[in-house]
């Protein structure tokens, strides 16, 4: 594969890239094909998922009863802190690394990335720094302060084994990665969209990752900057977060959260993208309002960037600065809202199938709507003065991020895989895995809420026998156990269709963006020849040359 | 079921929370129902039929656009309005240079209290008169706590370097029960809090007790006790008033046998607890500062002599 024809043009140019060798586990791991390291992404987040997951089967079994004693205290607290940091940074965000890695280029007709070699460094170092925070496990112990690491909890006089510097230098260099991913798709989507295929054409799910590539440009440095300062603090003893020699623990706070909130859209915004994209085809309708869901993720992001302080409404920052927070808190329910009710539109008057893919949209729809009106009642202080740091808070954070981003996975994983493998999953195991994975996060995080209310606080290792404390948190660990058994049906059924499942075909699903242009799995060089690109929906326009969508698009 | 919760307040601070909660409670349960009823009804009513042409393409709709739009800013306003009423209820700002009337320093795992006008000391146990809105200064004296009891009212982080101030009241006489809500390290879990609400004559009362200073043990057991509590360097840590034991890296113990409960809510307070916690404080709260002294039988026989003669 030396040359390969610019899309859209039919002219060839040479790419000057490194041959890809044809078989073999090397044909992996030398790879810098955007679709063998798109893989590898979701691969590799499927691995920390199973281990994220096993630490919240272990923090579930520890308690679902009062004064439990199955985990030491001490190995509760290293459980749960790598339960959220892997699932926030190891699963989450390469995740959405991933599957943005495998379709951009097609959605946008190009043949790859803009530059596949530091494609595949960000792959590497997403690895490195993940196995490096596993490490920390045989080296001492795990880190232990939660996945915000709070200090001066998080400075060495507290945390006095190398947990914490494992936790930052594995973020660091995993953090690095996501940035050099995100300048790459950004560069991507800018310079390498087919002819034609201008940014008011481009599909959502690219829409979306642009605004989150975006995101993490800005907001990853805050973090990789506090980070060096944690660790200087802990290694050099300097005292950047220590208020006993004239640092500040509430400066920790700022610069985490100004990472960390827009974080959470950087989560999410992409599950929004494959939503936008599965609701349509399953309704058998455009998206309603493309300008609207395009503008309300930009207004999304905007604002992400403007509410971190609520995260830290009982820090005592005092009313005026809690006021603005809750403010613009509030205002992010607009747009998001906004999106919801152009999703239902899309639906409306369509013609719905109910593919796996499909269901697991509209449960989206219906949990994540949930988790975003819980986020409303945390926005508003003084109710947050109450229920923050309780279960409540863990209740609400997984119905986002859970309900939310891992709902919207799996519709894309279902709707796409035909395209990435070839074949088709198995609808009948997908259908034990919806109906189990539904049942089961209901049953988990829906009790939490009580929990929350009846003065349950988070990240504890056990409680007193309070009345009902013990039955709530049973449910909710019976249902973490059935969530267990629904991601298991869902590895069987990759492995299973894998093997046998039945072949797609270029289109299985008659979808409308260009990745269904081309043959599953798509060649090497992506395409052999770029149908005409006159409105959003290209193959729509394709098939239904009485009705092309650009009459309509202006 | 509902005690010790957002939902049972027993002060008007937590009563204004209640309220606004309430309030915010019905409008986003009526948001859900609208959603998930457009939701259930779009995909049962408009699933796909075999017959099923493509259905009519359609592309948007502005009208509906600024409709939802300008919907869901009026429904934020109001809720904001609201918010920003209650802050002022549930969270007055203590008038500048107001002295606090309770001190409390939050320790990796319990609570010290401090009376300013009666010099009292105590710890985890917080005694306070019915009816009165107190102010609570609260300082840390290592990493960030919490102090929240939901009956009464709104969290509060107890930050090293940057001291918080809320109000403490109670409309009636009783024991609220709370926690440390942040996160706080190893014991963060039994890091848990009473508050004693008692008429005014009842809490003075208890003052007054509190500033006895327990006398000197001379035979027995208990003196014994006594001469063991100093020779085990507990002096190091612990404060007993009225002899040379004044450090405040543990709880103050001059009266620690009239506490209901020990090591913040872990064990209730009796003689036989008294002695399991001496023995093997790790085994109540493993990472605890207070380390295991390996005391013989007898030699715990004698503390817990000493440490009950302290009520
Ligand atoms: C290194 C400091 C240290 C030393 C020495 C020490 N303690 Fe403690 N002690 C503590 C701390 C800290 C606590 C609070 C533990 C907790 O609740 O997390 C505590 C708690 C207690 C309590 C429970 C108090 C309450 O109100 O709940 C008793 C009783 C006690 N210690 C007795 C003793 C005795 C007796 C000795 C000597 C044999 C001793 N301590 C030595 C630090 C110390
Ligand atoms: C497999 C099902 C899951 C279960 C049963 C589960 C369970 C839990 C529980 C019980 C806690 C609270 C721990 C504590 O406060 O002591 C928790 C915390 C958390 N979870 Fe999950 N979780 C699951 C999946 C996820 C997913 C998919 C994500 C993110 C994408 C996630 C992100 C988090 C985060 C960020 C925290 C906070 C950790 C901290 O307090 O430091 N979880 N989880
Ligand atoms: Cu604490």
């Amino acid at each position: 594969m030396s040359d390969v024809p610019f899309p859209g043009t039919g002219e060839v140019l040479p790419l000057a890239r490194p041959k890809e060798p044809v078989t073999g586990l090397l044909a992996w791991v030398s790879s810098v094909d955007h679709k063998k390291i798109g893989i590898m992404y979701l691969l590799a987040s499927l691995v920390f998922f199973g281990a994220g997951g096993i630490e919240a089967l272990l923090i579930r079994i520890q308690l679902a009863w009062p004064m439990n004693t199955f985990l030491s205290p001490r190995t509760f607290d290293q459980i749960f802190t790598m339960h959220g940091t892997t699932m926030i940074f190891l699963v989450a965000v390469p995740v959405l690394t991933g599957i943005a890695n495998y379709l951009v280029p097609l959605m946008i007709g190009a043949s790859d990335v803009a530059f596949p070699r530091l494609n595949a460094l960000s792959l590497w170092l997403l690895m490195f720094g993940g196995l490096l925070l596993y490490f920390s496990f045989i080296a001492g112990g795990a880190p232990a302060a939660g996945w915000f690491s709070y200090a001066p909890l998080s400075e060495k006089a507290y945390s006095t084994s190398p947990g914490v510097d494992y936790y930052s230098l594995g973020l660091l260099i995993a953090g690095i990665g996501s940035v050099i991913a995100a300048i790459n798709l950004i560069v991507t989507i800018i310079k390498l969209r087919a002819p034609g295929l201008s940014v008011r054409r481009l599909p959502l799910f690219v829409w979306m990752v642009l605004v989150t590539q975006i995101l993490i440009i800005l907001a990853l440095p805050a973090l990789n900057a506090s980070l060096v300062m944690l660790l200087i603090d802990r290694r050099l003893n300097a005292h950047f977060f220590q208020a006993q020699s004239g640092g500040s623990a509430i400066l920790w706070q700022h610069f985490f959260w100004a990472f960390g909130h827009p974080e959470v859209y950087i989560v999410v915004l992409p599950a929004f993208g494959m939503i936008s994209e599965v609701i349509p085809v399953f309704s058998r309708k455009p998206i309603f309002g493309y300008e609207y869901v395009a503008a309300s993720t930009v207004a999304i992001g905007a604002l992400g960037f403007l509410v971190w302080a609520h995260h830290m409404f009982v820090v005592g920052l005092g009313h005026s600065i809690d006021t603005m927070f809750a403010i613009s808190s509030m205002l992010i329910a607009v747009p998001t809202g906004v999106k919801i009710f152009n999703w239902i539109a899309t639906m409306w008057n369509g013609s719905i199938r109910l593919t796996t893919a499909m269901l697991f949209a509209v449960a989206f729809l219906i949990v994540f709507t949930i988790g975003g009106l819980s986020g409303v009642t945390l926005a508003v202080f003084p109710i947050d003065w109450q229920v923050t740091d309780t279960y409540y808070l863990v209740a609400h954070l997984h119905y986002v991020l859970f309900g939310g981003t891992v709902f919207g996975i799996f519709a894309g994983l279902y709707y796409w895989f035909p395209k990435m493998s070839g074949r088709m999953l198995s609808e009948k195991l997908g259908r034990w895995h919806f109906w189990t994975m539904l049942i089961g996060f209901n049953m988990t995080f829906f009790v939490m809420h009580f929990l929350g209310l009846m003065g349950m606080t988070r990240r504890v290792y056990t409680y007193p026998n309070l009345p009902g404390w013990g039955l709530l948190n049973m449910i909710a660990t019976i249902g973490a156990v059935i969530m267990g058994i629904s991601s298991l049906i869902f590895l069987c059924n990759i492995v299973v269709s894998l093997r046998q499942g039945e072949v797609a075909g270029d289109n299985p699903w008659d979808g409308w963006s260009l990745e269904w242009a081309t043959t599953s799995p798509p060649p090497v060089h992506n395409f052999d020849r770029i149908p005409p690109i006159r409105s959003r929906r290209p193959l729509w326009d394709l098939a239904h040359p009485e009705n092309p969508d650009w009459k309509h698009e202006h | 079921m509902l005690n010790n919760s957002p939902f049972s307040p027993a002060s008007p601070e937590a009563q204004a929370i209640t309220h606004l909660f309430i309030f915010v409670g019905i409008v986003i349960l009526a948001i859900f129902v609208l959603v998930a009823t457009l939701v259930l009804y779009a995909v049962i009513r408009f699933r796909h039929r075999p017959d099923g042409a493509e259905p009519r393409q359609v592309f948007g709709n502005s009208r509906l656009e600024k409709t939802w739009t300008i919907g869901a800013l009026l429904t934020v306003a109001v809720i904001c309005i609201f918010a920003i009423r209650t802050m002022h209820e549930a969270d007055a700002s203590p008038r500048p240079g107001e002295k606090p009337n309770l001190v409390i320093v939050a320790h990796q795992w319990w609570w010290e209290a401090r009376y300013p006008e009666s010099s009292v000391v105590t710890a985890d146990e917080i005694h306070i008169p019915v009816g009165k809105p107190w102010l609570v200064e609260l300082k840390s004296a290592d990493v960030i706590h919490d102090w929240w009891v939901p009956d009464l009212g709104r969290k509060m982080d107890a930050i090293p370097g940057h001291p918080n101030h809320f109000w403490i009241q109670a409309d009636k006489p009783g024991t609220y029960l709370g926690t440390c809500a942040e996160y706080c390290g190893a014991q963060h879990a039994w890091m848990r809090i009473r508050v004693i609400a008692e008429p005014e004559a009842e809490f003075k009362t208890w003052e007054q007790q509190q500033l006895e200073v327990p006398p000197i043990p001379v035979s027995g057991e208990a003196a014994a006790g006594s001469k063991l509590f100093n020779d085990l360097t507990c002096v190091n840590c612990h404060t007993v008033a009225g002899t040379p034991a004044q450090a405040d890296i543990g709880p103050d113990l001059t009266h620690v046998a009239s506490r209901e409960t020990l090591a913040a809510g872990r064990l209730k307070d009796t003689p036989e607890n008294l002695g399991k916690w001496i023995s093997n404080p790790q085994a109540y709260k493993p990472g605890a500062h207070m380390p295991d002294f390996n005391l013989n039988p007898a030699q715990v026989q004698e503390l817990v002599a000493y440490l009950e003669t302290l009520k």
